[in-house]
């Protein structure tokens, strides 16, 4: 564990930044948290309420069994207590997009306790630069709807689609010290989230969202004044949010003012943090326990089912492809940031190991290689993602197993691969009838060799005068001779022998 | 021929059953009862379309042979708490007016899947919040009874299921839903000389019944006799996955197994219940009660339920604390009132939807109820009322230790002219001191009229019963009704 040493200069000296983070994060379920209704993102507005979500009288809440249990094992993802009893409180507002007139939440008893995760500030190596950051608790509750004002002139309408939907509420410990912090918390967060599957974490679409809680102290200050900016919906948002209003509250203390404790908003075009409202108007939302609901009370065989589902999470799952497939710490970080590309690279390890009947750990490096330079330079170039990716897993284990058989040298994979992008064919029927295959006729390499010589008498003379950087040129003149599909140790061993004389 | 009006939920399933009168017929005598009450103001919608069509499946499925079903053709009345799809639905409020479900309460939808039609959406105090029926957006209910001596004041039908003890009493109706939340069920029946029984907390959904307060609220039976509410209670109760508060026991044969014998049944009297200033007539009747279940078997206790006292200011924060949260929802955005003059904001509309569309007395409990939830009071009224409520249900639970049941008078007075103590809302909440215990502890109670005073107004007797024991409590109150032999009816005024 280390501090970070992020500081802001400021004319009376270096100020110190805390940050805590409120993430709402959208259970991925196929219902919402107190109602049947479907919770599918982008349908027409309206289409998806029911009777309870529109509040109607008499209507009341049901628990969503999944949505509980995704938030369990989230909770179990990161550590935390998870408490048997928990139970629903109803927070008390109006708005027109919240029908019930409260909201169904949890504030007395929430389902997770404390836990915990851990960041990390060096990707290049991961177990370098690392830090513990404290999460408070977690509670699920329900989602408002949405005001549309843009539809008409005079009059504002509601959506009620998203009114319902589970959300988890996510609540670190005031932890982080810098912008780098509470971006690597968030982006680890979100991988959390996503190999759990309790959250899709697609925050463009706002199924994750942030309030950023930023003060600033002298170091070894007690806590200032914070405020919340609301709502910040990227990694990246929320690295500008802490700096931008980080510096401003060092320049509003500077001056001689006061942070008033406020909610603010981010906006990224202008690069600026606005009030919203201020503590003064703040709300008294009457919290008080649900009376439509009983306390949530969890057996010990749903618990362990919860953990029994569980996968393997980022960390464990980084340090075994170092330790057992003996991954460079950076490639192994980089394969398992993300649960999709872990996803993605254990079945081609899979694959090629079947293929190329060898043990995994002989065929991890060339794959992992394979997958994080060729494939994400092209995917990157074509402007997809693996989701969209036009290589399988399979397709791209052949091409591995061709590569490492011989077949194909590495100038003749990556051609070949460039034809698998644009045709989507197999790798095995485009070395077929391209005839792009490697050769080891020694017969024709050396009468090739043999012409070369010829050809460049004045650089043979150099090299035999003692020039022997000069080796590389006569390979370079020969595998260009072959178009490439030349063995190239073949050639160089060849070449060794005729330069020789 | 017999008037079929002046027979019971039983003798009108017996008679159809048997052929003695049609469906039909039932449907149409009661209809035309309806329509010639108004000055009683009981309904706030007749529905004589609906009782007809039940009336006429029972007739057909009684022609064609085959089983009928538990309430073929019974015609009854459903308090307009209850959504009933298609046919407006108010609660007693303006917020609510020409309001019609797309859906049907969990607890009217048995009722007609059990073959009973309706006769109308009864009246009741608006959003269930009174105990005498003058809180209603659609007007009083008058009270069919009388006092004697020629006194002609018009009288509180008990609240807040005043539509229903009013039309049940009067014989426009032989049976009817009501709701309790803190004695909106009892009370009235004791005002009108009818039986009414509260099940135990979370034996009838309270899905599709508009909410006053949740941890209270209970839907329940009122009718003329005890087995009348057996039989509507079988009909109406059930787990209900749709409301998780819901009991998941299977519904008991409360009617086969209804006997008046209390033998090796203790009888508690609690001593808290003798209230000061109670009327010499409710002691004596009180007394009588006692003397009719030593009669019937059983032995009779003292018990002590001391928080008895704590009962109702308890009652008078937690109820409307529930209620001004279950309230919000009326707030002119999707359905009901909406009051928005031009240029108006979002708050602007709230407002002034909520100061047209609420009654007085539920803004009264809306304040209280916001009060009491508020940041800095919270701890001192709704967290201490918690603590009361489970004294008072450990209070009961100590009194089980002694005996199965306890009996009690319903409610401290006879009916009391409308008016009388609208101007006083505590006189007016004392009205529920008896009922109200029970409610917080969520147990089954039930009231049986025992006599009349001196005016010749009904007087009723409480039974309250362990949790699930609705049996206990309906087995007590037909041993109470055997003796009472209560027949006095109210003189046809309307």
């Amino acid at each position: 564990m280390s501090e970070s040493t992020y500081r802001i200069q400021g004319d009376t000296g270096e100020w110190e930044v805390v940050i805590g983070l409120e993430v709402h994060a959208q259970v991925t379920s196929n219902a919402k948290l107190f109602s049947g209704a479907s919770t599918e993102f982008g349908a027409e507005p309206n289409s998806q309420v029911s009777l309870i979500d529109a509040a109607m009288p008499g209507m009341l809440p049901t628990p969503n069994r999944e949505c509980i249990r995704q938030a369990v094992r989230t909770g179990m993802a990161i550590g935390a207590v998870i408490n048997k009893w928990s139970r629903f409180d109803r927070k008390n507002y109006f708005y027109a997009d919240l029908p019930q007139g409260y909201q169904i939440s949890q504030l007395f008893h929430p389902l997770v306790g404390e836990g915990q995760i851990e960041i990390s500030l060096d990707d290049k190596n991961p177990d370098a630069e690392t830090k513990s950051i404290g999460v408070e608790r977690i509670h699920v509750e329900q989602d408002a709807g949405k005001l549309m004002h843009d539809q008409h002139p005079t009059r504002s309408y509601v959506d009620l689609n998203r009114a319902g939907v589970a959300l988890m509420e996510i609540v670190s410990k005031p932890d982080m010290r810098s912008p780098q912090e509470a971006g690597a918390y968030l982006s680890k967060l979100r991988s959390i989230l996503r190999y759990v599957g309790s959250c899709d974490g697609n925050m463009d679409q706002g199924s994750m969202r942030a309030d950023v809680n930023v003060s600033v102290r002298k170091p070894g200050d007690a806590f200032g004044t914070r405020t919340e900016t609301k709502n910040v919906n990227s990694v990246r948002f929320v690295m500008q949010t802490v700096e931008i209003e980080a510096r401003r509250q060092v320049e509003v203390l500077e001056a001689g003012g006061k942070i008033v404790q406020e909610t603010r908003l981010f906006d990224p075009d202008r690069g600026e943090t606005r009030s919203m409202r201020s503590k003064e108007d703040a709300h008294d939302y009457r919290y008080f326990p649900d009376p439509d609901l009983l306390p949530l009370e969890l057996d010990d065989s749903f618990l362990e089912a919860c953990r029994a589902s569980l996968p393997e999470l980022p960390d464990a799952k980084r340090r075994r492809y170092e330790a057992d497939l003996g991954l460079s710490a950076y490639n192994a970080a980089a394969l398992t940031a993300d649960a999709d590309t872990a996803r993605w690279f254990e079945a081609l390890l899979a694959e090629s190991a079947r293929v190329q009947k060898k043990g995994e750990q002989e065929v991890a490096r060339p794959a992992a290689n394979w997958l994080l330079s060729d494939l994400f330079g092209a995917l990157n170039k074509l402007g997809k993602d693996l989701d969209t990716s036009p290589v399988s897993p399979e397709q791209g284990a052949e091409l591995l197993a061709l590569a490492a058989d011989g077949t194909l040298s590495g100038p003749l994979a990556k051609q070949v691969f460039e034809i698998m992008l644009e045709t989507g064919d197999p790798a095995g029927k485009i070395v077929e009838e391209r005839g792009l295959k490697q050769t080891s006729d020694t017969g024709a390499i050396e009468a090739v060799i043999a012409e070369i010589l010829a050809k460049n008498p004045g650089q043979l003379e150099q090299y035999r005068g003692g020039k022997e950087a000069l080796f590389g040129f006569f390979v370079g003149q020969t595998m260009k001779a072959m178009a490439g599909k030349a063995n190239p140790a073949v050639v160089n061993e060849l070449l060794k022998k005729a330069l020789a004389g | 021929m017999t008037d079929v009006t002046d027979l019971g939920i039983a003798e009108l399933r017996d008679g159809i059953r048997l052929g003695k009168f049609s469906a039909r017929e039932v449907a149409d005598a009661f209809i035309v009862k309806v329509s010639r009450a108004k000055a009683l103001n009981a309904f706030i919608v007749e529905t004589p379309d609906h009782a007809i069509a039940a009336a006429k499946d029972a007739d057909a499925a009684r022609a064609a042979g085959e089983t009928l079903k538990p309430l073929a053709g019974v015609p009854i009345g459903m308090k307009d708490l209850f959504a009933t799809k298609g046919v407006q639905t108010t609660a007693a409020s303006q917020m609510l007016e020409g309001f019609k479900p797309v859906y049907e309460s969990t607890v009217s939808g048995r009722l007609w899947d059990a073959g009973a039609g309706m006769l109308g959406k009864l009246n009741l105090d608006q959003f269930a919040m009174g105990s005498s029926n003058e809180t209603s957006y659609f007007g009083n209910v008058i009270s069919p009874w009388r006092r004697g001596g020629g006194d002609n004041a018009a009288l509180a039908p008990g609240g807040s299921s005043g539509g229903s003890s009013s039309a049940i009493a009067a014989r426009l109706v032989p049976g009817a839903t009501g709701t309790d939340t803190g004695g909106s069920i009892r009370q009235p029946a004791a005002f009108t000389g009818i039986s009414g029984i509260k099940p135990t907390y979370g034996r009838c959904s309270r899905w599709g019944v508009v909410a006053f307060a949740s941890s209270l609220d209970q839907a329940g039976p009122m009718a003329r006799s005890v087995q009348d509410c057996a039989i509507l209670l079988e009909n109406m109760a059930g787990f209900d996955p749709k409301d998780s508060t819901s009991l998941q026991l299977p519904v008991p044969k409360w009617e086969d197994n209804l006997s008046g014998s209390l033998a090796g049944k203790k009888i508690g009297i609690p001593k808290e219940y003798r209230v000061d200033g109670m009327p010499e007539e409710i002691e004596a009747l009180w007394q009588q009660g006692i003397d009719w279940l030593k009669d019937a078997g059983a032995e009779i206790v003292e018990v002590s339920l001391p928080h008895t006292k704590y009962a109702l200011p308890a009652y008078y924060i937690i109820a409307p604390a529930e209620a001004s949260s279950n309230l919000a929802r009326y707030d002119g955005v999707r359905y009901g009132l909406r009051e928005l003059a031009e240029g108006q904001n979002l708050q602007e509309m709230y407002a002034a939807t909520r100061a047209a569309g609420f009654g007085d007395e539920v803004k009264r409990r809306i304040l209280i109820g916001t009060y009491v939830l508020s940041a800095g009071f919270y701890d001192a009224y709704y967290t201490q009322a918690q603590k009361v409520r489970t004294l008072i249900a450990r209070d009961f639970d100590n009194a089980w230790a002694q005996c199965d049941l306890l009996l009690t008078p319903t409610a401290p007075s006879a009916a009391f002219a409308l008016g009388e103590k609208s101007a006083d809302p505590l006189a007016m909440y004392l009205n529920d001191v008896f009922t109200v215990p029970s409610s917080l502890a969520g147990l089954p109670a039930m009231s049986v009229p025992g006599g009349l005073d001196k005016a010749g107004l009904p007087l009723g007797l409480q039974i309250i019963g362990k949790p699930m024991d609705e049996q206990g409590v309906l087995n007590a109150g037909l041993a109470i009704e055997q003796r009472a032999g209560f027949v006095a009816r109210p003189e046809s005024w309307w």
